[in-house]
């Protein structure tokens, strides 16, 4: 693998914006935007869960950066943030997203949030899939 | 008696609550970029939503494109295209 076999990308949200969307908008912002397992993950007071959330956005357009879609963008829901039971978090994508990235010979992707002062950010690192031989990351049908 | 406000009044006022510009949306004429404007990614997905609740629609996938939301024209055009299917 060389370095032009790497993508990456990077976003940062604002976490009040987030918390206004739920305040505004409520399930219809959350059911949009999050499965019902980043929903169930982003549960708490009002801003604790509203920083969570706010990393979750973070993470599906850093990965849009890396998709680069031509023409229409992937349902935010088609990029979904899993958490597993160690507490650590991966992607999943599916339906569109899924599409695009077998398109674009990407996978696996590599996730970082974090969320601090007011603000959340993820970094999606994906390298070539043709160099990958691990799990399956890519499943399931349209969210 | 009161008239409807025109589409594209409705969407600078939606853009104006939502979009979190860094100027105010009766200085942009209707083909100005938002995004170099100062709409982020997010702030796009409230204005998606306020359009959805002031004319009863939903944007299809197929719409979810960043071109959808780039100027006050292009919103305006998709929602025409939304109500001329739907009517």
């Amino acid at each position: 693998m060389t370095i032009d076999d790497l993508s990456v990308g990077v976003d940062l949200v604002d976490i009040s914006e987030v918390a206004k969307s739920v305040k505004r908008f409520g399930d219809k912002y959350l059911r949009r935007v999050y499965t019902e397992h980043e929903i169930a993950c982003c549960q708490g007071p009002p801003d604790v869960a509203a920083g969570s959330l706010a990393a979750r956005f973070a993470a599906k357009e850093a990965t849009l950066k890396v998709l680069r879609p031509d023409g229409a963008r992937p349902d935010w829901r088609s990029i979904e943030v899993v958490r597993l039971p160690n507490g650590s978090c991966k992607l999943r994508l599916r339906g569109a997203a899924a599409r695009l990235a077998v398109e674009r010979g990407l996978g696996p992707f590599a996730l970082s949030m974090t969320h601090e002062a007011g603000l959340a950010a993820a970094v999606v690192v994906s390298g070539s899939a043709s160099d990958y031989d691990g799990e399956p990351i890519m499943e399931g049908p349209e969210p | 008696m009161s008239e409807e406000p025109a589409l594209k009044d409705q969407i600078r006022q939606m853009i104006e609550e939502h979009a979190r510009l860094a100027v105010p949306i009766g200085t942009l004429d209707d083909d100005a970029d938002l995004f170099l404007a100062g709409m982020t990614s997010h702030a796009s997905v409230n204005v998606m939503l306020a359009l959805e609740d002031c004319f009863e629609i939903e944007f299809p996938e197929s719409m979810l494109r960043k071109s959808t939301f780039q100027s006050v024209a292009a919103i305006d055009a998709a929602l025409s295209e939304l109500q001329s299917v739907s009517a």
